[in-house]
């Protein structure tokens, strides 16, 4: 037996964990490759073997805004704010899209995990994280569509473009804590599954998709303003179309989103442990 | 010398029922609610969690490779869930001075609509593996594989034989300080297994330490050095390999003379019971040297199986192969078709054959064309009696695995 020089301290200690214990982002960031690969085989995987292929990605978008122009559009002629409705609905639904099939991937991602989360250890929290981020890449497939109407319109964006990016950080980190909280909750209890395809149909009335939040009575706008998703996506028109920014609007989804996230990763962290015993 | 694993104090406690009762809907739970005040007042509290470890100690030293031996349901695996960190213990400490790599299974994470090549990136990376990592050892992992022909074709097209080659390729070119293996190498045809034994002992031979878990006591002894032996929860031996098998081979407890387990659907073929009998039929465990040893095997094929066998294997305590039998030498016919359907078979050896001792028996029910193993269990333990055969002089056995009786003719030739 040949001397092997050990470190002074144990490289990992395996204990009992307290009820309150911090999400170790250490692990995670030494796990980063895994985050990356997880992702990029959500990618790969998720339109093989279909004939349209990553064209779903666009047929879901566009379908739904044909749908609603037909309806809301022509029919009830809703107030667009001036925008032609085709694009006033896109710009909801692009980012809605995303949302909704982001949180069903991470939804039941754990579950769907079961064979890797029995047979290896790894921070949980990357499969819901993978599951999350491999919807970015429909989201910015669904979102060439989106410039190519507004060519079509004509629609000139400005400067406010340039908060885009905070917009697309706002609903990854809102899905990401609706996701990792229902993907925890999926696991004890299976009825997330069946609750989640109803759930989204309501949110998706009560997110500013369909009507802008200026077609809800003053007296109730501020109920709207408690879903995160309505401001963002209200966001996402003013920065695409130079409307003018309800801050305050912003303001409160930024704090709920940060809010969800922190509670996601406290509630996951506390039943991530027993995840192999009960899985 | 400093340890590089020391476990301290280790427990781990189940509710008993198991994972499928904790597994709930919402409804479940609301109902349990609502019953728990009289439950309490039926169950006198918490009678029902059981320890599945208990008392856990020990220590392991850089470079060497600990066997962990025990019955089903002894806490091997368990043990090893912590080790590898999926499960957390409900008592104690674990210390690990080393980077862990555990193979609880071969091909964790595989994706059957990814290509092989893309399957090992997936899996090295499961496994811990930096991507350079894998890069700079794609070329050897592949050679090792044997499948070089296949690396861009989805692994839902291989054979199970591949699959299995491929997903060990990935995982025997881990190369962490501390391995931890599982029943792995019960996969597999057997060419493979003894390329994946040599190659598990190079990586022991490379200072790395291993942890490793099998019913296969000839890979125990021929892979490790000492061994813990567990027993419900607690560990009743540890010391060098030879006696550690010696003991679990032996210890009195653990004679058998049924197995049965249930009916399983996913398997191709699957073991329902195999039971040692004596000549009036009764099931016993010792059987008297001059007595025949009549095995009968309950099976079930689920699927059309072509080339399937179904074979018994006695290792001696020691765990040398004594024998290997397998149905095919009465029925070549079978090796051609297995209709879905119940069978019985009935297989002897022969009396005064048998040294005397014990033997555990194997049961493999598995494919000899392709090598894939449909059902593997050690299944018996087994004694056969000295009753006074003329060669057991002065109460010591005759040395061998067998002690046949001959014929020897014997003529004066001269004076």
């Amino acid at each position: 037996m040949q001397s092997v020089r050990l470190p002074a301290e144990p490289l990992v200690v395996i204990q009992p964990t307290k009820r309150w214990s911090l999400l170790s982002f250490k692990d995670i960031w030494a796990y980063r490759e895994l985050l990356f690969f997880l992702t990029w085989r959500d990618v790969k995987v998720r339109y093989k073997q279909t004939a349209l292929g990553a064209a779903w990605a666009i047929l879901q978008p566009l379908f739904m805004m044909i749908i609603f122009t037909i309806f809301f559009g022509r029919l009830a002629a809703v107030d667009s704010a001036g925008i032609p409705y085709p694009a006033f609905a896109l710009a909801g639904l692009v980012p809605w899209t995303f949302f909704s099939n982001a949180i069903t991937a991470s939804g039941n991602s754990l579950v769907g995990s079961a064979n890797l989360i029995t047979k290896v250890y790894f921070p949980r929290l990357i499969v819901p994280a993978a599951a999350m981020l491999a919807g970015l890449v429909d989201f910015v497939l669904a979102f060439a569509l989106l410039v190519l109407l507004m060519f079509y319109y004509q629609i000139v964006p400005t400067i406010q473009l340039l908060f885009l990016p905070v917009l697309v950080l706002l609903t990854a980190l809102f899905s990401l804590g609706v996701g990792t909280w229902f993907s925890a909750l999926n696991v004890k209890y299976r009825d997330v599954r069946f609750a989640l395809p109803f759930l989204i149909q309501l949110w998706l009335f009560v997110s500013s998709v369909i009507l802008p939040s200026s077609a809800i009575p003053p007296k109730w706008r501020w109920l709207l303003r408690l879903n995160p998703m309505s401001g963002i996506i209200e966001g996402y028109r003013s920065a695409l179309f130079g409307l003018p920014f309800d801050w305050p609007a912003l303001g409160i989804a930024s704090g709920l989103t940060i809010l969800t996230l922190l509670y996601a990763i406290y509630a996951f962290g506390r039943v991530e442990r027993s995840f192999a015993d009960i899985i | 010398m400093q340890p590089i694993i020391r476990v301290q104090g280790l427990g781990k406690q189940y509710h008993l029922g198991g994972p499928a009762a904790v597994y709930s809907t919402l409804r479940e739970t609301l109902m349990d609610l609502a019953r728990k005040p009289l439950r309490s007042l039926r169950n006198n509290g918490n009678g029902s969690r059981i320890w599945a470890l208990q008392d856990i100690d020990f220590e392991v030293m850089p470079g060497e490779i600990v066997g962990i031996i025990g019955r089903n349901g002894a806490g091997k695996s368990t043990l090893l869930k912590i080790l590898s960190r999926i499960t957390e213990p409900t008592v104690g400490r674990v210390e690990l001075f080393g980077r862990v790599a555990s193979l609880l299974e071969v091909g964790t994470g595989f994706h059957p609509e990814l290509t092989g090549r893309e399957n090992i990136f997936l899996n090295g990376s499961i496994l811990g593996m930096a991507r350079k990592e894998i890069e700079s050892k794609f070329d050897e992992i592949v050679e090792f594989s044997e499948v070089e022909r296949f690396l861009d074709t989805p692994v839902k097209r291989y054979s199970s034989g591949m699959y299995v080659r491929l997903a060990f390729a990935v995982a025997a070119h881990l190369q962490p300080e501390i391995l931890i293996v599982d029943e792995v190498l019960a996969v597999g045809d057997y060419a493979f297994q003894q390329k994946c034994l040599n190659k598990m002992q190079d990586v022991s031979t490379g200072g790395r330490t291993v942890l490793f878990v099998s019913h296969n006591m000839g890979a125990i002894s021929r892979l490790t050095q000492r061994c813990i032996v567990l027993e419900q929860g607690h560990i009743v031996a540890s010391g060098p390999t030879t006696s550690a098998i010696q003991l679990y081979m032996t210890s009195g407890l653990l004679q058998r003379a049924e197995f049965t387990q249930n009916s399983s659907a996913g398997k191709a073929m699957n073991l329902l019971r195999i039971a040692l009998v004596d000549e009036r039929g009764e099931v016993r465990s010792e059987v008297p040297y001059h007595d025949r040893l009549r095995f009968i095997l309950d099976y079930e094929v689920n699927k059309t199986v072509n080339g399937s066998s179904v074979g018994i294997v006695l290792y001696t305590v020691d765990g040398t192969c004594a024998m290997v039998s397998g149905d095919f030498d009465s029925h070549p016919e079978l090796l051609g078709t297995r209709e879905p359907g119940r069978y019985q078979a009935m297989v002897e050896i022969p009396p005064c054959w048998l040294n005397t001792g014990r033997y555990t028996v194997t049961v493999s029910l598995a494919n000899a064309t392709t090598g894939e193993v449909y059902d593997h269990v050690e299944a018996l333990v087994l004694k056969v009696l000295d009753t006074g055969t003329p060669g057991s002089l002065h109460g010591v056995g005759r040395k061998g695995v067998l002690q046949p009786i001959l014929d020897w003719t014997t003529t004066q030739v001269s004076r």
